[in-house]
């Protein structure tokens, strides 16, 4: 693991669209490591009202060697954090830890790669297209919100997609509607062979069925609660459908919620946030796992271009 | 980079050693139970040699899975979490977590958990394997009961003794601490309890029961409804938890524990009695803080011209 403490230096703050901040940080060694879909997690303010750090995903890296490299982050004003973040200017010293978390799997040969972004929750995926157009992969984009305010950055959307979709809520923009309600005639349109996705989780979810549906691998994005950011609490785990079936004598009652090994609770931080969509109990309380309703166990996923993640995942614990 | 706080390695650096009871610490400040793993994830930043001690996640007979999400919300000053003690298990401890840390000459406090007397007997039972690696025991005795009504067992005394008396007949020869929780009209009642159970000393205090709403949705802001309080914001609790245990067993060597940021929170709980220190929380904020903290006490012990820390326990000043 390679994450750090490092000490960041504001190279530029800008509002972004409407809505939305953008901070430019200095930090080489972050800078030169990061991997798209791996995220920051900022210490806002030294006082000791609101202790925890905030974690933002990595929206864009410039590399510039060894000594200038920086990170972009995008947010949306939520609470003391984020306004804490909003303040800062040129040469404001910044308190991160990173890169934290695994970020997405690529395609291991040439592929069709369709990002689905919800909100800012698309932050990632602009570092991914950076980074899946580098490597000569097609990139095709949908971008959705609640309306035309909220879309990250169409502008670059366009640019780096060979088809770009905008969804809005309202209908301010693009189609009427949701990301999902075009997804499978863009996959179909695009001859999609992996789907990223990033957003609200109810949206993971739903672009999660379609994937499946169309037995395509896809690599989604969660946010979760976390305090600490580099896998020691325990706040901020995700259910997960167990990969592997244990046996019966495991599962006897030891404690906790009703012990059925029907899933796992893997850390969002470290073992996340990027996981397989397929493995994810999105609306799961696990009590009530069994009545979730999921993709059956083991649904074969088309042969995958990008092997499966979720094989090398570390069992949760600590 | 590496700012080393080795008694001795600069002139006139101070010692920061200190005795816990039977136990040689070469700081006061150890990491607490379920805020730094076992180690592997914070020596990223820290070397765990280093820290005082490294007081593992609580661990179990059997792994548990822990609660369901969210498990966590952020309140002023502090958190409120509801883990469920998700852990791997005491084999588990034993065969990859412990070598790892004795590999690393850690100083390991293991933290034993469960739902019955029995389960905590038999995780300390194994622990007996690995004893030659484990200098202390704390007993995470904040968990339900489930032959009490799932009453917490350290809200009473019967559940409390116990306990204690069942782990210290496993280990006879590893000091064992109780963690006391605050939430009790007596904490010196509880306390007496575990010492005359067998208790070499006591660590105190675990998190305050708490509870947040949220006023949209009108649910708890926890899936498990109530949760542990920590953070600075309980800090004066824990002041004046161990302030009040230390009045009642003067010479019971304490660990203190809760909402401590830095060295001045961790001299204000040696000077309430604590003979080591835990910081938890702000492990999440800084995770080199106990590094930090012994920084700080090394400045504070310069500038009062201590030589030896152990002055300082319980040197709190009363006019009564
Ligand atoms: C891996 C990851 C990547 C993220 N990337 C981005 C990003 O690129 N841009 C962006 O605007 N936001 C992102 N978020 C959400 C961001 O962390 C929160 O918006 C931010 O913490 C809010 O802090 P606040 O003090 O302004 O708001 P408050 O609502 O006051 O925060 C209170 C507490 O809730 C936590 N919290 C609030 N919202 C979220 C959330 N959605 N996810 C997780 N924790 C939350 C905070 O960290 C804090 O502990 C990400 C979250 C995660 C987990
Ligand atoms: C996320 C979290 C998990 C914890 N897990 C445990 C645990 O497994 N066993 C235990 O004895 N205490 C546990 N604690 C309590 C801490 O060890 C500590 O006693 C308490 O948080 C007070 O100290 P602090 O304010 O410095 O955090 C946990 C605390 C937190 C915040
Ligand atoms: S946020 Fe602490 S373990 Fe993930």
């Amino acid at each position: 693991m390679a994450m750090m403490m490092a000490t960041g230096e504001v190279l530029g703050h800008k509002k972004y669209g409407e809505h939305y901040h953008s901070l430019t940080i200095v930090a080489p060694d972050i800078g030169e490591r990061v991997k798209p879909g791996q995220f920051v997690n900022i210490r806002c303010g030294e006082d000791r009202s609101n202790i925890l750090r905030r974690p933002f995903s990595v929206y864009r890296v410039h590399k510039r060697g060894g000594w200038a490299s920086t990170i972009e982050i995008v947010f949306d004003l939520q609470g003391p954090g984020t306004r804490y973040l909003s303040q800062l200017r040129g040469h404001s010293i910044v308190d991160l830890i990173g890169p934290l978390g695994r970020g997405f799997a690529l395609p291991k040969r040439r592929a069709h790669c369709l990002l689905v972004g919800g909100g800012i929750g698309a932050a990632p995926l602009f570092f991914l297209a950076d980074e899946l157009r580098n490597e000569g992969h097609r990139v095709d984009v949908i971008l959705g919100a609640r309306n035309s305010g909220l879309l990250l950055n169409q502008i670059d959307a366009r640019r780096l997609a060979s088809v770009c979709r905008i969804t809005t809520e309202d209908g301010s923009a693009g189609d009427n509607g949701r990301v999902t309600d075009i997804l499978d005639e863009t996959i179909e349109k695009c001859q999609t062979e992996v789907i990223y996705t990033c957003g609200p989780h109810p949206m993971l979810d739903a672009v999660t069925k379609v994937a499946v549906s169309h037995r395509i691998p896809v690599q989604v994005a969660v946010e979760e609660l976390m305090a600490c950011g580099y896998g020691v609490c325990m706040t901020c785990v995700m259910p997960l459908r167990k990969p592997v079936k244990t046996t019966k004598e495991s599962s006897k009652k030891d404690g906790g919620a009703g012990e059925e090994d029907a899933f796992v609770y893997a850390r969002s931080c470290t073992e996340g946030p990027v996981f397989n969509g397929a493995h994810v109990i999105f609306n799961g309380t696990p009590d009530l796992v069994s009545d979730v309703e999921l993709a059956p166990a083991g649904t074969p996923i088309r042969q995958s271009p990008i092997g499966d993640l979720d094989d090398e995942l570390a069992p949760p614990g600590n | 980079m590496t700012n080393s706080h080795h008694p001795g390695t600069d002139v006139g650096e101070p010692d920061l050693s200190v005795q816990l009871g039977s136990i040689s610490l070469s700081n006061p400040i150890l990491v607490a139970s379920g805020t730094f793993g076992a180690g592997r994830e914070g020596s990223n930043f820290i070397d765990v040699s280093k820290l005082g001690g490294i007081i593992v996640k609580s661990m179990t007979l059997n792994p548990w899975k822990g609660k369901p999400t969210p498990r966590m919300t952020e309140t002023p000053s502090g958190m409120l979490n509801a883990i469920g003690i998700q852990n791997k298990g005491v084999d588990h401890f034993l065969a990859e977590d412990l070598p790892w840390l004795m590999k690393r000459e850690a100083t390991v406090f293991a933290s034993i958990a469960g739902n019955t007397v029995e389960e905590f007997v038999r995780v300390a039972d194994k622990l007996r394997t690995g004893a030659r690696g484990i200098a202390g025991v704390e007993v995470n005795i904040s968990c339900p009961n489930l032959e009490d009504r799932n009453n917490m067992f350290s809200h009473s005394t019967t559940s409390t003794a116990a306990v204690v008396e069942g782990v210290k007949k496993a280990l006879p020869r590893v000091p064992v601490f109780p963690k006391l929780s605050p939430n009790v009209t007596s904490l010196p009642e509880i306390a007496s309890a575990a010492l005359e159970a067998g208790a070499d000393g006591l660590s105190l205090i675990n998190t305050v029961f708490g509870m947040a709403i949220d006023i949209e949705t009108r649910r708890p802001k926890l899936a498990g409804t109530m949760g542990g309080l920590s953070g600075p914001a309980i800090r004066p609790i824990a002041v004046r938890a161990v302030h009040e245990v230390h009045r009642a067993f003067p010479h019971v060597p304490l660990i203190g524990q809760g909402g401590v940021a830095d060295a001045t929170d961790a001299l204000e709980l040696m000077l309430a009695g604590a003979s080591a220190v835990a910081v938890g929380t702000m492990n999440f904020v800084n995770p080199r803080s106990a590094r930090d903290i012994c920084a700080g006490i090394s400045t504070y012990m310069k500038t009062h011209r201590l030589t030896d820390l152990s002055e300082l326990v319980g040197a709190l000043k009363l006019e009564d």
